[in-house]
């Protein structure tokens, strides 16, 4: 039924078609809703079923446990905060309610560009924004306002994205370029103590326990608390073990790297220890290493931003180096600028510019090996 | 030193439909023969036969305008009732329709082993066995007044549904062994026969003489003689491979013991849209259609090729087997639409990543089709080429590199090592369907083209 309907209207999109100049956007719902007809010609006879589609669903569903309970921990921290008791489904609904309409702003605004630029340049509809569009809320403080979600949108998928060739060609994560967007052009709304709990009660500190520790504060929440995600913060970033198990998933079915997520997690611990040796003034230099991944943006940012293929770095030993920068850089950040008590957003970014130096010297690395033996052959015969 | 290589990279890909282990019985008359020169790539086909002339098996049908010693010679004798032009009147097909009984030139009997390289290299040009040998760099014809650091030979395929050359050589050993002796004439090197650790267990090829003998292990691709020559002896710049299928020694060795061609080949004739699948004891250049044709399932939409689901070439119904293989695949075609395929758990569905749920069952083997599962996209996954390319080569470099057609790029990054074939594998994979074989054959052209 559905596909007759496709194939008696789809002429209209054909080249001389009417609307030839919807063409892109034809495609992008006809592949959505079925898989194309098109067979090989030339090269391998058959393909994997994988493709681009259940690559991006797989990195959303991915993050639906960070997704879920970050909307509940919005409504739970809400309550907390007005000392009023809710049952599980009023709290759950609070965040449902604060969350969707993010989510909703950032994927019309993202797709709304996309659409438009793959109809410009005749290209297909990449997938890549799928995940941006759905990582995008999730990096945000619950009380973030609509408009500002939906410029940080545009100015990631243009500035971010579009500026450099579309999908695959950008330098930076374009999710984090939304947030480093949000953060630098609206301070007050990114950070404080009263941004990271919906509607606060006027009295409450609402202070991640970053934030806690930037003020001096020693006595921060439990390691366990933070670790089940029972903390105020970015709405996807709080529960660990919801994104222990996006890792798991993107993991078991190959879509992130290994290297990439643990490499960061060994760079993070190692810096943090190493402060912890070296101790001094800083209340930052005296929290147990494991911490510094409990706390923020860290975990989520080893597991769902650094692993992004297209900035991290492209080959192997490259993916250990640049996962190792970012867990120490991130932990460098948060303990010796006060400023920037988030240090994951910016040490990702930071390395994200450095991901083609690294992969340049392993490249160039590998060809060296080629030329000495070369050599080493020539030498032999003569 | 032969050596022991153990491959762990690489990629089984479980299809449903390899070959029966068995020589199906020669009920089926075989109408017509025909020998491609696209078969060989790059080469510029002068003719020396027209429509109507009478051939013997051994009569030379064409030579290569850029080394005239190189002919192609009919594989069978009969006439040669059509030549088929494509565009710009490039020859796609000289058609032979048999005689009752074979007739061939006689290229006399000699043993191998007492003849001189020169005199070797002369009866296989004559021949037109040379074409059997070709070398790495660029994958063509051998270039007879080349010195190969070695010569290889692969008996043991890996790739989808492949040749069992155990079957293949099983009572052939005596041709094979003198093919053997005429090869290792050729080199100052040796020849380097690679065995598989579970593949392997012919007398013909464990027991050969006046070789080296190697032994793998391994998924596909470790059955590539572009892999092998990786881990035995890697090519440099400037350094030539030869290498010969293990059907082509056999021949090359009943030419020298017989005193004729007989170009008769073992061919697998395997895939999911067959009734039976098994061996077929033909000659090289033959028409399909006897073998199919009363064979295919009710209701096949079938896909023929000439060789494998990887590499293979599409060819008709009633197309001929390619000069090189001795395999035909027929798998279903995959002109259907899927309703929101990539987001169904997919129980039924192979893949390489572990995102389809087929995952939990590990031995089953699958109907796999010609439907791309998806549209291009950009290149955006890293490091998932790798774990199909058991090679010290960085693959996503060297296919960016071929894209922008940067020649440094590409020799440093070790474009002299591989094959189209060598990245079938990676093409399979990829879930940005590009394709990449494409690439690297040109890729591998531009170097030609500019080193020449």
């Amino acid at each position: 039924m559905l596909r007759k309907f496709l194939d008696r209207i789809k002429p209209n999109f054909q080249k001389g078609g009417k609307l030839h100049f919807l063409h892109s956007t034809f495609d992008a719902f006809e592949t959505f809703l079925h898989v194309p007809n098109k067979v090989t010609t030339t090269g391998a006879h058959i393909r994997d079923s994988f493709d681009s589609k259940r690559a991006m669903s797989i990195v959303v569903i991915a993050l639906i446990p960070a997704l879920l309970f970050g909307m509940w921990n919005v409504g739970y921290q809400h309550f907390l905060s007005h000392g009023v008791t809710a049952d599980f489904w009023q709290i759950f609904f609070y965040g449902l309610w604060k969350v969707l309409p993010i989510i909703v702003v950032s994927y019309v605004t993202g797709l709304g560009i996309e659409f438009a630029v793959a109809q410009i340049r005749g290209h297909e509809v990449n997938e890549g924004f799928l995940v941006t569009g759905m990582l995008i809320p999730l990096l945000c403080p619950p009380d973030v306002p609509l408009w500002m979600v939906a410029t940080a949108t545009a100015f990631a998928v243009i500035i971010g994205k579009e500026v450099f060739g579309g999908t695959g060609m950008n330098v930076w994560n374009p999710a984090l370029i939304a947030r480093a967007f949000l953060f630098f052009a609206y301070p007050s709304q990114m950070s404080g103590d009263n941004v990271w709990v919906s509607k606060g009660a006027d009295a409450y500190s609402g202070a991640t326990p970053l934030a806690q520790l930037g003020a001096g504060n020693i006595d921060i929440t439990s390691a366990q608390d933070m670790f089940i995600g029972l903390i105020p913060g970015s709405i996807g970033e709080t529960s660990k073990i919801a994104i222990l198990l996006g890792a798991i998933i993107l993991l078991w079915t190959g879509v992130a790297s290994f290297r990439i997520m643990l490499s960061v997690v060994i760079g993070g611990l190692s810096m943090g220890w190493l402060l912890n040796l070296v101790g001094g003034e800083n209340v930052f230099m005296h929290i147990p290493a494991y911490q510094h991944l409990l706390m923020g943006g860290f975990m989520f940012g080893a597991v769902f931003m650094a692993t992004d293929p297209v900035t991290a770095s492209q080959t192997g030993t490259g993916k250990w180096i640049y996962g190792f920068l970012i867990g120490v850089i991130a932990v460098l950040i948060r303990v010796f600028n006060p400023a920037y008590p988030e240090g994951m957003m910016l040490s990702i970014l930071l390395m994200n510019t450095f991901a083609p130096l690294i992969d340049h010297y392993v490249i160039n690395a590998n060809k060296k090996r080629r030329l000495k033996r070369a050599k080493n052959a020539l030498q032999q015969t003569i | 030193m032969s050596k022991e290589i153990r491959l762990k990279r690489g990629f089984t890909i479980r299809i449903e439909g390899e070959a029966d282990k068995s020589l199906m019985s020669s009920t089926f008359k075989i109408e017509s023969y025909a020998i491609k020169p696209t078969d060989f790539y790059g080469m510029r086909p002068k003719l020396l036969v027209e429509e109507g002339v009478v051939v013997k098996a051994g009569t030379p049908l064409f030579f290569d305008k850029a080394d005239e010693r190189i002919k192609i010679t009919s594989p069978v004798s009969g006439v040669v009732s059509a030549i088929i032009r494509g565009e710009k009147r490039v020859i796609e097909e000289i058609q032979i329709t048999p005689d009752e009984h074979m007739q061939y030139v006689d290229f006399e009997k000699q043993e191998p082993a007492k003849l001189s390289a020169e005199q070797i290299r002369a009866k296989l040009l004559e021949s037109g066995l040379w074409a059997c040998i070709r070398m790495r760099p660029y994958n063509v014809i051998a270039n007879p007044d080349d010195h190969p650091k070695m010569i290889v030979i692969s008996a043991f395929d890996t790739a989808p549904m492949g040749t069992d050359y155990d079957f293949v050589a099983h009572g052939r050993k005596q041709h094979f062994q003198a093919g053997l002796d005429a090869l290792a004439k050729l080199t100052d090197g040796k020849v380097h026969l690679n065995t598989h650790e579970e593949l392997t267990h012919d007398d013909a090829f464990l027991y050969a003489k006046n070789v080296e003998i190697n032994k793998f292990s391994g998924k596909h691709p470790a059955g590539n003689v572009g892999v092998q020559i990786h881990h035995i002896n890697p090519l440099n710049k400037g350094e030539v491979v030869w290498f010969v299928n293990p059907q082509d020694v056999i021949i090359i060795g009943r030419l020298f013991l017989e005193g004729h061609l007989d170009a008769t080949k073992i061919v697998a004739l395997a895939g999911s849209e067959l009734r039976r699948t098994g061996y077929h004891k033909i000659i090289a250049g033959a028409c399909i259609k006897s073998l199919v044709v009363e064979n295919l399932n009710d209701d096949a939409t079938p896909r023929f090729i000439s060789g494998n689901v990887l590499t293979g070439k599409k060819i008709a119904q009633d197309g001929y087997l390619g000069f090189y293989d001795d395999l035909i695949s027929v798998i279903p075609e995959g002109d259907y639409y899927e309703f929101a395929g990539w987001a169904m758990p997919g129980f039924g569905k192979f893949s390489f990543w572990r995102s389809f749920f087929s995952w939990m069952i590990p031995s089953k083997k699958y109907v796999l089709d010609t439907n791309y599962h998806g549209g291009h996209r950009a290149l955006i996954f890293t490091g998932q080429y790798e774990k199909v390319l058991p090679m010290d080569i960085l693959p996503m470099q060297l296919i960016k590199a071929c894209i922008i057609e940067d020649i440094e790029a590409m020799e440093a990054l070790g474009i002299y090592e591989v094959d189209a074939e060598d990245f079938a594998l990676c093409e399979y994979i990829d879930p940005s369907k590009t394709e990449i074989q494409a690439i690297i054959r040109k890729g591998m052209d531009l170097v030609k083209q500019e080193m020449s």
